[in-house]
């Protein structure tokens, strides 16, 4: 087993146990997407896609009454080092239902009956926390395709790696950890949209674990904001 | 009256103001706060509150000048592309008169797949898609010009405040703007060199539609003299 953290609290990739890997996102990077972004999250790349909100197909599945929101997330072939068999897996589906469970909260789609909003998601290249990564591009994505939204949705992964409590936790400590804790908050109303957890915590450390994730959020947060900012507001000023 | 509008940049989730305001366009309520749903731009003026957005799709209201393009007809009615999430129907007595007969008269002879019109939204809700009527001045089939598409959100901005951005590129170029509130503009010109100009003007606004002084911009990219600033986004 490899070391995943030395004496001095310095962990595999040279992060403290506080801090988060660097992220960046682009907006608009799809010509055909009414909404797009791209996000570097650590290794993660991952490019999410909005369209809509659009006729549904199938028929059956409109609403009349608001619009629905269906999400896929998948991973390329290329995203692993061992070829990902193309084809949705169990997990991939599980992925989807929950990105769109953590979305749901967020969008208003009351004024849009029977249609849809398809969110696609591609990762290209995954290295652990790619959930909260792909939430937080399809935020942007969401917003970028202006679809109204109660709040933006940032996510954060927290987790327990040799005893310590510790902030986004990448591949190697995701396998080798003892927990993992991908969380999905909406900043500014304070509420969480996305709560997992594998693995084994007290009390205690549960509460610590999701403060530390929520701190995570509100540091993604601020990056999808100024992301967005870069693109909407570049020539001007507030 | 420009001093009580206040302007911010916003985007969803962001908290304009506390307290009692009219909530308008974008906006929700959350206690006391009032918070956006878009990205754009915030204006509270009045005790009002709401969003400009900049982006989003056309989203139909009663009464809005549209240009739709036939995408296909029933026996009694057509169907278009309005450039939304929605058709458009127009039934066909709005063509033909009250004594249409759909075994009489041959829809197609009179708009075919394919066609521009420019339309009235005569009637939208929820429960049903838009429909509209070319009952109007200066509505129905648009037999010529050149057809650009531009964001319907930043439609507000190419009509400028009382029409002035829209009366510049007019007065500049002699050319005449037919413009859909979804999002799409019919240029006619019979000046080459002024519908180039026209197009340009037009696909200037829909690049640079939140920037300031946009106005001044236009008219020196026309070679208009400029005047007074009437074009404020300045806070």
């Amino acid at each position: 087993m490899t070391q995943l953290m030395n004496e001095n609290g310095i962990r595999c990739d040279g992060r403290r146990i506080d801090q988060i890997r660097n992220v960046s996102i682009k907006v608009g990077v799809l010509k055909n997407a009414d909404g797009s972004a791209y996000i570097e999250f650590g290794k993660n790349k991952i490019l999410a896609g909005v369209f809509g909100p659009r006729d549904v197909h199938p028929k059956h599945m409109a609403d009349q009454d608001s619009g629905i929101l269906r999400c896929r997330y998948h991973m390329s072939p290329f995203s692993v080092t061992e070829r990902k068999n193309p084809a949705p897996s169990r997990r991939e589906i599980e992925i989807s239902k929950v990105i769109k469970e953590a979305l749901q909260p967020a969008v208003i789609l009351k004024d849009f009956p029977r249609t849809v909003v398809d969110v696609f998601i591609e990762i290209l290249q995954a290295d652990g926390g790619s959930r909260c990564a792909a939430l937080d591009a399809a935020s942007v994505a969401l917003v970028d395709a202006g679809i109204p939204m109660r709040d933006m949705v940032s996510a954060c992964a927290a987790g327990k790696v040799a005893d310590k409590i510790v902030l986004d936790v990448n591949d190697e400590e995701d396998k080798e950890g003892q927990a993992d804790m991908p969380v999905a908050y909406m900043p500014n109303l304070g509420k969480v949209t996305l709560m997992q957890l594998d693995g084994i915590l007290t009390p205690d450390e549960y509460k610590k674990c999701l403060e530390t994730a929520i701190g995570g959020c509100k540091q993604v947060y601020e990056i999808q904001k100024k992301a967005l900012m870069e693109k909407y507001f570049k020539n001007g000023e507030a | 009256m420009m001093e009580t509008v206040k302007r911010k940049y916003v985007i969803p989730g962001d908290v304009i103001i506390t307290g009692p305001y009219r909530l308008e366009q974008n906006v929700y309520q959350d206690g006391e706060r009032i918070i956006s749903t878009s990205i754009g731009i915030s204006e509270i003026y009045e005790n009002a509150v709401r969003v400009i957005p900049l982006s989003g799709i056309y989203i139909p209201k009663t009464n809005d000048l549209i240009i739709g393009k036939v995408i296909g007809h029933s026996s009694l009615s057509w169907e278009f592309d309005i450039n939304s999430c929605f058709i458009g129907f127009l039934p066909a007595q709005d063509v033909f008169g009250r004594d249409y007969s759909p075994t009489k008269d041959e829809l197609k002879a009179r708009l075919d797949k394919g066609d521009l019109v420019a339309a009235r939204v005569a009637n939208f809700d929820r429960s049903r898609d838009p429909l509209l009527t070319i009952q109007d001045r200066d509505l129905g089939k648009i037999e010529s010009g050149e057809l650009i598409e531009i964001a319907p959100s930043k439609i507000p901005r190419l009509i400028g405040k009382r029409g002035s951005m829209i009366q510049t590129i007019e007065m500049a170029t002699k050319a005449i703007v037919t413009i859909g509130q979804n999002g799409l503009i019919v240029v006619s010109c019979e000046d080459p060199v002024g519908l180039l100009k026209a197009i340009e003007a037009v696909k200037m606004v829909d690049a640079q539609a939140h920037t300031p002084n946009l106005t001044e911009r236009v008219k020196s990219m026309l070679g208009v003299e400029l005047g007074e600033n009437n074009d404020t986004i300045n806070e």
